[in-house]
């Protein structure tokens, strides 16, 4: 492929997933929702957390779940002593690479 | 500007400093992935400024090393950036305070990551967000993204794509970072993330981890139709 078929491909790919992230906006300006589905949208934050975190986290390191099993735990931990975010992330990368040397 | 406003869009980009530490090094491997596979520099990062979705580019970037046509290309990205519409319908609802023609703008702005943040600062403030809050959160996500690809992209010479894999875990550690404290205020979200995670890992052993984490976000979140209370939010 050239450059410009490239670009154009690019372009394609631009367009096709702005539009899913832009539909919301104009159907719920039309809509007023009742309250099983504003519940339902509501929640979806957590189920996507959920789905997001596992099983996506045993494959960091491919070829050993548990590197990420290790650093997911040292995660949950730092996160219930209510440390700050950044202190979760850091904590879990060293576990992960001290993991990664050792096992 | 309003410096009320300018106050707002920092406030929000300090929230996206955890999204930062993640993207950068991500990105960088997609630049870098993605010189190797021999695209030019401009639609590299063209693909960052305009796509925005990391895991389709990484994608694209396979399908065109193995020689793939791009409307292909464009269907699979269609298909794999699909998601993005219910994590903007839950979060363009919780924004609805906020004008159109700005959630026209910041939905450019929506990925997985950006997404969570938003939602759980959304849903835990009682205060509602302010559009340049949620600008600042969503500018630090993608100036890191782009910032990222490009160095990459110039340095791929020199830098090897295996620079993300011992930060790979970053990501994953914000989300259980986002998880924990919600479920620490109300067991009802960990029952909801937690039918999530079960039904992720079953869908997972039929079909792609995507698909699998679409239909897990769109069917465990009915739990949260029996559960979910308003005065814990």
């Amino acid at each position: 492929m050239n450059t410009t078929h490239l670009i154009l491909v690019v372009v394609g790919m631009g367009i096709v997933t702005f539009l899913p992230r832009l539909f919301p906006v104009f159907i719920l300006e039309k809509l007023s929702l009742p309250p099983l589905v504003e519940r339902w949208l509501k929640s979806i934050p957590y189920a996507a957390l959920g789905a997001l975190i596992f099983p996506g986290i045993l494959t960091i390191d491919p070829s050993n779940p548990w590197i990420g099993v290790t650093g997911g735990i040292v995660a949950c931990v730092l996160a219930l002593l209510r440390l700050p975010i950044l202190a979760v992330i850091a904590g879990s990368i060293l576990t992960a690479w001290l993991a990664n040397a050792w096992f | 500007m309003n410096p009320a406003f300018l106050t707002q869009f920092l406030q929000g980009s300090k929230k996206g400093l955890p999204l930062m530490i993640g993207y950068i090094p991500i990105a960088i491997a997609f630049g870098v992935l993605a010189r190797q596979a021999d695209l030019p520099m401009l639609p590299t990062l063209l693909m960052s400024l305009m796509v925005y979705a990391g895991a389709s580019q990484f994608m694209a970037v396979n399908m065109i090393a193995a020689g793939t046509a791009g409307v292909e290309i464009i269907i699979a990205t269609f298909i794999l950036n699909l998601r993005h519409l219910i994590m903007s319908l839950s979060l363009m609802n919780a924004l609805r305070h906020i004008p159109k023609s700005w959630k026209s703008f910041l939905s450019f702005g929506i990925t997985d990551e950006t997404f969570a943040v938003a939602s759980l600062e959304a849903s835990q403030d009682r205060s509602r967000m302010h559009h340049f809050y949620v600008l600042g959160l969503f500018a630090a996500a993608y100036g890191s993204w782009v910032i990222g690809t490009f160095i990459g992209a110039a340095l791929y010479q020199l830098i090897p794509a295996s620079i993300s894999d011992s930060m790979a875990i970053a990501l994953y550690a914000m989300f259980i970072g986002l998880l924990v404290p919600a479920v620490q205020k109300s067991w009802r979200f960990g029952l909801i993330a937690a039918v999530s995670i079960l039904l992720c890992t079953v869908f997972h052993q039929f079909l792609s981890s995507g698909w699998s984490i679409v239909l897990a976000t769109i069917f465990g979140s009915m739990a949260g139709i029996f559960v979910y209370k308003e005065e814990e939010a």
